[in-house]
């Protein structure tokens, strides 16, 4: 695995800064100083955080914990400790407040840049035109099914549906750097990662209709697909409620000491639930193998990240946590795929949980049910859609490598419009559901209650046909 | 005290009988426990008979604030056996993703009066897990464990019986156990039911209640309730710690003459409507108490449900001994509570009605 390096001192600088670490000492709990980190360390290891770094042969047992001494500039406070429990903290005369916002942002991490050309030193894991052309091909079909399906809610063939329109990228990117073992628990706007992991449109399709072929067996609203032959969590509407289950999912995974990890998304909203909280805090505890991917696409519905949190985004909270973290420029297929491949072996390797903030844009409305010209300008929208497209940018990347060509998306687009279009004729001649699956599965043996209340409905419905939509075989 | 309520529990196992249930256990001998005690062993067997098991919550792993989980930890190790970060939704949540990947998650929550920030992922999670995903998912292997009910100075907040939030809820299974011996087999029971469970422990008997407890691994079925005193004049339901105070009203009643008939339900969602409705068609008659607020409580759904099947031979208006509609409080307790004496005076006035 051979991985590029940057001259990566300025990154690392800079990382400096915006950690504060101008001059702190890393102390085990013998109290023996440690060498600030030097850039000769990181020449031989990923890429990781300076912070980090020298931590990275501490034990993560957490009996375990590493005192960090903040020096603060007064030398004569300095190797002066106060032995609080949970560690011991220098203490300082001068009162500073931390401020409420580090003085520079966060910056993003991206190797490609808006022309789809590779930024010279940049650090990333090479992707080769199989790799890269499958990548492409899947970006594009997770279009055209959103395009399609949308129209198909449109035309009333189904109820509703989300489109990922603008997060190609983070969809099939972040899939690809992960294997089939790892344990997906997604939010809803993910369906790239169940169909890179193989979903066919055909079983798309029959979960939106909601026929006798859905694996959900038509108890849920479209695009809440889930499938556990793809390692794949039944999606739920709740926001953020998959998080703290990520933590489990891992802590399972760890304890049954799987090569996987756990892998959940979460929106910019739904950072602001508790459970976003609840998950990162128990994952970090309890060192769970998770990797937290918040699509950070600057809307929740209506509502903008401005009206959403005061942060610096959501890589900020990370270390809240005691939780590594990294901004990626989410629209950068190459950076995403990069990121994630590096989280997920530090969270399978080290045990411990990555936060990822995937930055990106909404290019479609929230969903069938929202028109988003409301309350965002039209004009935004359009330069998300066409100029920050991130399909368009890899598109360019992988022609220039002369690994695709203008015959190969006019096929691949037009085969794939083709193959949808037959698979929601199909799905929806389909055969609906048995009524009796209105009763199964609510426990893993109907109790006497729900026996009783299914002979009622069945005696109701031969009795009075004209009261229920027909297909529903009873 | 508590060796009345000693005598009362000996003499509870003494009667057992029921509807197809486990003589063999309730006539058997073993150690004399307390609840928290049998609640301990049944812990200890559940972690030893499945090593993909877990208990954890905050403070479990000194033992908990009862004492239910002591040992646990030194025993069976800390990765099985954890403290949790306070977060009551962060440990619902973290013990659903756990079962969902085949694991016995047997999780604590401090008191059930906290229950409730992990409302959300046991309703729309938990509940629904298994018929969301079309059964290629469940979070069967989800227990979780919760001390309810009145101490004698709780208050607001650790005093509260949220049995019928859940009760409303497909998917689920509630349980409340009675006693020492029944609150072992009946964990067990759920700690193994394919489904999850939610099982609320009547923490005034941790260890107020004494009887003898079988040592070996022993379940009581879900869902089947148990006539624990015979009669012919009316049949009283109830569940956990209220059918000691039940059962003395029984007592007094019989001496005027009013041969009551006792029934723990056991389990609350789904509940054995077969075994209450079989002896209300020979009573004729029905009374069900349960501490908490008697508005919207679980003795509702009883009450509809036995009328709607045992109208015609009903002799008196169900009536139900509940707590009042307020919060739970501290100084009033006494008169908040459904007392023995307002027991006996709903029985007299339902006989003679």
């Amino acid at each position: 695995m051979a991985i590029w390096f940057a001259r990566s001192r300025n990154l690392v600088s800079s990382l400096r800064h915006n950690l504060c670490l101008s001059s702190t000492i890393l102390v085990k709990r013998d109290y023996s100083p440690r060498p600030v980190f030097t850039t000769s360390q990181l020449s031989s290891t990923v890429f990781l955080s300076p912070y980090v770094a020298s931590l990275r042969h501490e034990s993560t047992a957490a009996e375990k914990q590493l005192d960090v001494v903040q020096h603060s500039d007064d030398q004569e406070d300095a190797l002066q400790e106060l032995d609080f429990p949970g560690g011991n903290v220098g203490y300082t005369s001068e009162m500073k407040f931390i401020p409420e916002s580090s003085s520079r942002r966060i910056p993003c991490y991206r190797v490609l840049d808006e022309d789809g050309r590779i930024i010279p030193d940049s650090d990333y894991f090479p992707v080769s035109e199989k790799l890269a052309v499958r990548m492409y091909e899947q970006m594009a079909t997770l279009q055209v099914m959103d395009h399609i399906f949308y129209e198909a809610q449109r035309q009333g063939r189904i109820s509703f549906y989300l489109t990922s329109l603008g997060e190609e990228a983070i969809n099939i990117a972040s899939a690809a750097a992960l294997s089939p073992e790892d344990v997906v628990l997604p939010q809803y706007r993910e369906p790239g990662v169940l169909l890179w992991r193989g979903f066919t449109l055909e079983e798309f399709a029959n979960q939106c209709f909601g026929n006798k072929d859905d694996y959900g067996k038509g108890r849920q609203m479209p695009i809440h697909y889930g499938s556990n032959r793809h390692n794949y969590f039944t999606i739920s509407s709740p926001i953020a409620t998959q998080l703290p289950q990520a933590a489990g999912v891992g802590y399972s995974l760890k304890m049954e000491k799987k090569n996987a990890c756990a892998v959940t998304f979460i929106g910019d909203g739904g950072t602001s639930e508790g459970d976003f909280h609840a998950g990162l805090n128990f994952a970090a505890v309890l060192e769970a193998p998770v990797m937290f991917i918040c699509r950070n696409n600057g809307w929740a519905i209506s509502t903008h990240t401005s009206e959403q949190f005061r942060s610096d985004g959501i890589v900020v909270k990370g270390q809240a946590y005691g939780i590594r973290s990294i901004r990626v420029d989410g629209n950068d297929a190459l950076a995403v795929y990069s990121a994630v491949r590096s989280a997920r072996e530090m969270a399978v390797t080290e045990q411990r949980p990555v936060l990822i903030e995937a930055m990106t844009y909404r290019v479609g409305h929230h969903s069938t049910s929202d028109d988003s010209t409301k309350y965002r300008a039209a004009d935004e929208i359009q330069h998300w859609k066409m100029s920050r497209n991130p399909v368009n940018r890899f598109k360019k990347w992988v022609e220039d490598n002369g690994w695709w060509s203008e015959e190969d998306e006019s096929e691949l687009r037009s085969n794939t419009r083709k193959q949808l279009l037959q698979a929601i004729q199909a799905a929806e001649k389909c055969d609906k559901q048995p009524l009796k699956e209105l009763f199964n599965d609510v426990y893993d043996v109907k109790p006497k209650n729900l026996e009783e209340q299914e002979l009622g409905l069945k005696e109701l419905v031969e009795r009075q046909p004209q009261d229920y939509p027909s297909g529903f075989h009873v | 005290m508590a060796a009345l309520l000693g005598r009362s529990c000996r003499k509870l196992g003494f009667l057992s009988s029921g509807h197809g249930a486990r003589r063999s256990v309730s006539t058997e001998t073993g150690k004399s426990l307390n609840l928290y005690s049998a609640i301990n062993q049944a812990l200890h067997i559940a972690l030893d008979s499945d090593p993909r098991s877990y208990v954890f919550g905050e403070d479990v792993g000194f033992g908990g604030v009862f004492r239910c989980t002591t040992g646990l930890a030194e025993r069976f190790g800390k990765n099985r056996v954890f403290n949790t970060p306070l977060c009551e939704q962060g440990i619902v949540g973290f013990g659903i993703g756990l079962a969902a990947m085949g694991n016995r998650a047997i999780v604590e929550i401090q008191f059930a009066d906290y229950i409730y920030p992990a409302f959300d992922q046991i309703v729309n999670e938990a509940a629904k897990f298994r018929y969301r995903s079309g059964n290629q998912f469940n979070c069967g292997g989800l227990t979780i464990r919760a001390p309810y009910g009145a101490v004698g100075h709780g208050g607001h907040y650790h005093s509260q019986s949220p049995e019928a939030f859940f009760c409303h809820v497909p998917g689920i299974k509630v349980v409340i156990p009675r006693s020492p011996r029944e609150a072992k087999g009946l964990l067990l029971s759920c700690i193994r039911d394919p489904n999850p469970v939610v099982f609320f422990e009547p923490k005034w008997l941790y260890r107020q209640a004494v009887e003898e407890v079988p040592e070996h691994d022993y379940m009581i079925p879900l869902s089947e309730a148990e006539v624990i005193r015979e009669g012919n004049d009316i049949t009283l339901v109830g569940w956990g710690a209220q059918l000691t105070i039940m059962e003395q009203a029984c007592l007094e009643a019989e001496k005027e003459g009013i041969s009551c008939e006792l029934i723990d339900l056991k389990t609350l969602l789904p509940w054995d409507k077969e075994t209450v409705e079989a002896s209300v068609k020979k009573t004729g008659r029905l009374l069900i108490s349960h501490e908490a607020p008697i508005t919207g409580g679980f003795g509702a759904e009883i009450s509809a449900t036995i009328l709607e099947r045992c109208f015609l031979k009903l002799e008196a208006p169900v009536t139900r001994v509940c707590g009042l509609d307020t919060p739970f409080p501290l100084v009033f307790e006494p008169f908040y509570m459904p007392t023995k004496n307002k027991i006996l005076d709903a029985i007299k006035t339902t006989v003679n009605y």
